[in-house]
């Protein structure tokens, strides 16, 4: 029917003056927007395929490509704009839901950008990073609340058991399944080269990666795919995954059709059988509940191993997450509304949630009210663009955070956003064979740690000009952050003052 | 000494390194200018079968048969690398039959012509090498 086309979204630019006909363009466009033409020498693309991921254009070897939004409009309305009118085209025309995938795209306030922060000048001297040693390391897992001395009044060392990280980031959540084989080994050996941890997802850990797991925090979800007594074994942690910030409140589905050979083993879900994820735990229903799993956890790794409770920020994040730390766990780790995704209803990814800056300011100040806030370190999640986000997360109280979306971007991801088709044209969230080769983890491992050594760069360069020589002294230090543009209310939850204040 | 490798496992069959190859061997300074409209004789090739993708170019063999076929003298050794004489070549193709891996070629004069690392047309990393987007072609020291 003619009323359900849709003009495309971008169109494809080719240069006829720079294309040389290589068609490199069109062997690597998983999506088949691009055909030669050998009878008119010419070659030809088709837009309303194109998703606009960059792939044909960065590998173009005479840059005659560009992807441009297309101009076509429809007739201006400041209250239905294109987004929302092909919306209802789609869904007429399908009678589904929609599917998005990444991050919330939309226009809600990202308060990382109106906090500013603090550096010395003449009064408090600053600190040359480059000449003064800097720490950045950080341990995750509750404090001990007194300090025993032996007889010879040395310090008896704390017994709990902990996480150290070199620096106070790691890498979020991606389950195997919805990232590729190769993003997996990308992750997990930079993680170990930067001595930081990554997280396994909740598909299972591949056979091939426990020689990682001193670096591997594993996920236990509400699915439970993959869950064994090695598995738990070999990790450093294990997170108990209640919500994700961009699908807060439902579960998850991989379909039939990904669960293919090494899939379906790690996962422990049989060929071709759908993983459906149910949208809360069955045994978890209470504070009690979740305790109950906390320490089946511990027990059944003997109490080695911290673990992690993963929450999707939510309107009533304090309390949640005061039960949260007198559940027994270690770590509790927040991910905002800005939060990626491999696949998730459009609805709920854009309109769930509360923003990650705004909780974690939150649950910190209420954790430290209750006076609890050393039973449980804050991991925070959904949306940590720079190291300046890093450290304003530290600031506001965060013990470290996880990076998804930016680790993604660095091995090659170009928020595309099309994740849920299974065509990742750079080999991350796929798991066709083809494409799944394009990411090779020999440069996409020295790729995340070239990112993350910059970041821990900058965080030293920060703190040395506020004449702070370690991030233990920065956690919570609200004084150091000034709001600009902010409301007195949210300057209230956020804990801060206007700048010039 | 170095040499270019390529890792099947990571060739994506994109065939970049062709053209990258063509363009180093051409002398031109804009590809898309040089390139135009030309059927490229490139070095280095992509062998594609069944879901398998491989780019072949010159080994630079320590005992090269090509090398001991060469009854022009044309094709000599420098420095480990195989180098080619254009004006010695007598076009008789013995070496082309003789190099096990298909990697030696009449070009459009008729002259033989083979990868030579690119050491007459810049200094350093191959262009293939430089030009592979996942690192499957490698210019080291095995």
């Amino acid at each position: 029917m003619a009323i359900e086309f849709m003009y495309p979204e971008y169109e494809v630019l080719r240069d006829p003056d720079r294309c040389i006909r290589c068609r490199v363009c069109e062997r690597q466009c998983a999506n088949e927007v691009h055909t030669y033409l050998p009878e008119k020498d010419r070659m030809i693309s088709d837009d309303l395929k194109c998703v606009n991921c960059h792939r044909c254009a960065t590998l173009c070897p005479t840059r005659a490509i560009k992807i441009v939004k297309s101009p076509h409009t429809f007739k201006e309305n400041a209250n239905w704009g294109q987004k929302e009118i092909t919306e209802i085209y789609k869904q007429a025309s399908s009678g589904g839901v929609l599917l998005s995938s990444m991050g919330n795209p939309e226009k809600y306030p990202v308060y990382f950008d109106k906090m500013l922060l603090n550096a010395s000048q003449v009064t408090n001297p600053s600190i040359d990073p480059l000449r003064e040693p800097m720490e950045t390391r950080v341990f995750l897992g509750g404090k001990t609340h007194e300090i025993k001395r032996d007889e010879n009044g040395r310090l008896i060392p704390i017994k709990r058991v902990k996480l150290e990280l070199s620096m106070p980031v790691m890498f979020s959540a991606m389950s195997y399944g919805s990232i590729s084989y190769n993003a997996h080994e990308s992750l997990a050996r930079a993680a170990r080269e930067l001595g930081i941890f990554y997280n396994t997802g909740e598909g299972g850990l591949h056979e091939d990666f426990y020689q990682y797991g001193s670096n591997t925090i594993v996920q236990v979800a509400s699915g439970r795919f993959g869950v064994h007594k090695k598995y738990l074994d070999t990790a450093a942690a294990i997170e108990i995954k209640i919500g994700q910030g961009a699908k807060p409140g439902i579960g998850g589905h991989l379909p039939g059709e990904k669960i293919v050979g090494d899939v379906s083993r790690t996962r422990m879900v049989p060929e071709g059988a759908d993983a459906i994820s149910p949208a809360p735990h069955h045994d978890i229903y209470s504070i009690e509940d979740l305790r109950q799993l906390v320490y089946s956890l511990k027990e059944a790794t003997n109490y080695t191993k911290p673990v992690f409770v993963k929450i999707a920020a939510v309107h009533n994040i304090a309390a949640i997450a005061s039960g949260i730390a007198r559940s027994g766990a270690d770590v509790i780790a927040i991910d905002g509304f800005r939060g990626g995704t491999g696949a998730a209803p459009t609805r709920i990814r854009d309109n769930v949630g509360i923003p990650i800056e705004l909780a974690l300011a939150s649950v910190d100040t209420r954790l430290r009210e209750e006076g609890i806030r050393d039973r449980v370190s804050l991991v925070v999640a959904g949306s940590i663009r720079s190291s300046a986000d890093v450290f304003k997360a530290v600031a506001l109280g965060a013990d470290a955070c996880y990076i998804g979306t930016a680790a993604l971007l660095a091995l090659g991801c170009h928020l595309c956003r099309t994740c849920q088709t299974g065509r990742c044209n750079w080999g991350i969230a796929t798991q066709r064979p083809d494409l799944v080769k394009r990411l090779n983890p020999d440069l996409g491992y020295q790729r995340l740690v070239n990112l993350l050594t910059a970041w821990n760069h900058e965080i030293k360069e920060l703190m040395g000009g506020m004449g702070i020589n370690s991030i233990e002294s920065l956690k919570g230090n609200r004084l150091m952050l000034r709001g600009v543009g902010l409301t007195q209310k949210e300057l209230d939850i956020l804990g801060i003052k206007h700048a010039g204040e | 000494m170095k040499r270019v490798y390529v890792n099947e496992k990571w060739c994506l069959g994109c065939h970049l390194c062709e053209y990258n190859c063509a363009f180093s061997n051409s002398g031109g300074r804009d590809m898309a200018t040089t390139l135009m409209g030309v059927n490229i004789r490139p070095n280095i090739r992509v062998e594609e079968g069944e879901g398998v993708c491989y780019a072949v170019s010159c080994r630079h063999c320590e005992d090269p048969l090509c090398v001991k076929g060469c009854i022009g003298g044309a094709l000599s050794i420098e420095d480990g690398v195989i180098e080619i004489d254009k004006s010695k070549c007598i076009h008789c193709y013995t070496c082309i039959v003789m190099c096990p891996y298909g990697a030696v070629m009449p070009s459009e004069d008729g002259a033989v012509q083979k990868c030579e690392l690119c050491v007459k047309t810049k200094k350093g990393t191959p262009a293939c090498v430089a030009g592979c987007p996942n690192g499957a072609i490698v210019f080291e020291e095995r």
